[in-house]
């Protein structure tokens, strides 16, 4: 069985060609062999896509002005942030009602931890912007 | 009305405007740094996706992330920074060149200065530059403008989507209106392959099952207060097929179809423009048509990558610098545009130094060959893996390479891509 892919780690955009389970001279981890990929990061690319895909997830949560805030109609509405490192894509919408539940107090400094092991993976949540 | 001296004043506080600020301060110059929103960062505030500067801190980040790195680096420096400042005109007579500027908070305000930096970004194309037909409802927004309303503001414009045109923004904002519980039903493009990186379209469309369009034109918008949908035909051979024409009900429309550089003011102060980037013509310095008026980022040509803004916009500011202290280029070669290629920018190099020089091309090909030459000599060939036109060049033109230029005064080089 063969499964076709491109690859999205720099902008060349090989296309990849992965057979399972074939047994040959390719064949790395996970039993799958890889061809038509111009360096290894290809390789480990498609591996990693059809085993285990993952992906930075970035998004916003709400904001709540803070105490004493005389300008809060000027205050941020939305917070951005983004996970850790990539995060499993099957868990991605469990993560993203995770985040818009939020409501975080302002002020807020960049890379605040928004949800710590979020989902119990070992990853965190953190702000991406200093706000209020 | 109170009136300020500088050095230099830099306008725009985006990406290019703070990287060019920042390297006319690191050369002793005093500063002024104009900005019109609340805060410094331009468009990368609303840019919350990742995949930012990988060139520059070689690491990737958010649009916000990157953004306040700058600000923090501006912050610590005496750089003079105007916030909610619109600069209304720019005069550059004889003598000093004076920015006319407005705020909330310091009223009419004149910034005379030496040196300007041009760095005002660019702004996106809409409905009225690609004349698409059809009644004029409600619920058609730039895909810019979504992604502010959605990130920042926190609005969300509409639940069943259609992104028309294939820009990387229209692409990013595919895959944020998918994760903000809307559904995207297609991207259409006119063109017959995508105008962003082919890692979004694999990210940000695939991922969610988008369909993507190539090769086809909207040719109706329905609705009377609110988009209930568009009609959409395929080119074929290069004819509108309107028999096989299909329609796509949606209740909001994105459009992705370009960016301008946002270039009045520079227009107005006798910047001469170049039709190919809508950005200024600028000498091997990045200096305008304007002695004393430098461009940089967005608003001399459309970046793929804010990586590449920032390295041009620090060479902006050195060379600025470089002339406030009375030096300017030396014996210079104009660039030829050769065969597939769009343009270069700078459209100078100067032959005594290596000159970086961003370029596009018209094709799309693999194993591609970027040829500079004078008269039939080859001056450098360098291999290119694959090219198009969604992905600029760089190409570093060295004084070796130019060392046989030779001294006509109106030595030329040609760039083309095979």
């Amino acid at each position: 069985m063969s499964q076709e892919l491109t690859c999205i780690t720099c902008p060349m955009g090989c296309r990849l060609v992965v057979e399972r389970g074939s047994g040959g001279a390719n064949e790395g981890g996970g039993g799958l062999s890889v061809s038509g990929n111009r360096c290894p990061r290809g390789a480990a690319y498609a591996r990693e896509e059809l085993l285990a895909p993952k992906r930075t997830v970035t998004a916003t949560c709400r904001a709540v002005a803070g105490s004493g805030s005389s300008r809060a109609f000027e205050a941020a509405r939305r917070i951005p942030c983004r996970t850790t490192a990539p995060f499993p894509k099957e868990r991605v919408d469990e993560l993203l009602e995770a985040i818009y539940a939020l409501e975080e107090r302002l002020p807020v400094p960049r890379g605040r931890v928004l949800i710590r092991d979020a989902l119990g993976l070992g990853i965190d949540v953190v702000a991406t912007r200093t706000l209020g | 009305m109170r009136e300020l001296s500088f050095d230099a004043v830099v306008i725009g506080g985006g990406a290019a405007g703070m990287a060019a600020a920042l390297e006319l301060d690191a050369k002793g110059h005093t500063v002024a740094l104009v900005e019109r929103e609340e805060r410094l960062g331009g468009i990368l505030a609303q840019c919350v996706h990742s995949g930012f500067g990988l060139v520059e801190f070689d690491e990737e980040l958010t649009g916000p992330e990157f953004a306040e790195r700058f600000e923090d680096r501006v912050s610590g420096r005496p750089i003079s920074v105007f916030c909610g400042c619109t600069v209304l005109e720019l005069s550059s007579g004889e003598g000093d060149k004076v920015a006319s500027c407005i705020s909330a908070r310091e009223g009419a305000l004149r910034l005379k200065s030496r040196a300007v930096v041009l760095a005002m970004g660019c702004r996106e194309r809409n409905r009225g530059n690609i004349r698409i037909p059809g009644s004029r409802p409600a619920g058609i927004f730039t895909a810019g403008l979504a992604q502010r309303l959605v990130n920042v503001e926190g609005y969300v414009p509409g639940k069943e989507v259609v992104v028309i045109g294939s820009g990387d923004i229209g692409l990013i904002m595919a895959r944020r209106m998918s994760w903000i519980g809307c559904k995207v039903h297609a991207v259409v493009e006119i063109l017959p392959y995508p105008s962003g990186l082919t890692r979004n379209i694999v990210q940000c469309l695939h991922d969610f099952g988008i369909p993507l369009y190539l090769s086809h034109l909207t040719t109706e918008v329905y609705g009377r207060d609110r988009v209930e949908g568009i009609e959409v035909a395929p080119i074929e051979n290069g004819a509108l097929i309107m028999e096989k024409a299909f329609k796509i009900p949606c209740d909001t429309v994105l459009l992705s179809v370009g960016l301008v550089p946002e270039n009045e003011l520079s227009r107005n102060a006798g910047v001469a423009i170049n039709p190919m980037t809508n950005g200024a013509w600028t000498d091997s310095s990045l200096m305008t048509s304007v002695p004393g008026v430098f461009a940089c980022g967005n608003v001399l040509h459309v970046h793929d990558l804010v990586d590449y803004v920032v390295e041009e916009a620090g060479r902006a500011g050195r060379f600025a610098a470089l002339w406030l202290e009375g030096a300017g280029p030396g014996r210079e070669a104009r660039i030829k545009i050769g065969p597939n290629v769009r343009y270069v920018a700078p459209a100078r190099v100067e032959i005594g130094r290596d000159n970086k020089l961003y370029l596009r091309t018209m094709i799309v090909k693999n194993d591609a060959v970027l040829e500079v030459k004078q008269g039939g000599k080859v001056l450098l060939s360098s291999k290119r893996n694959h090219v198009q036109p969604s992905e600029m060049i760089t190409l570093t033109l060295g004084k070796t390479e130019l060392s046989s230029v030779g001294d006509l005064p109106d030595a030329a080089i040609e760039i083309s891509i095979q």
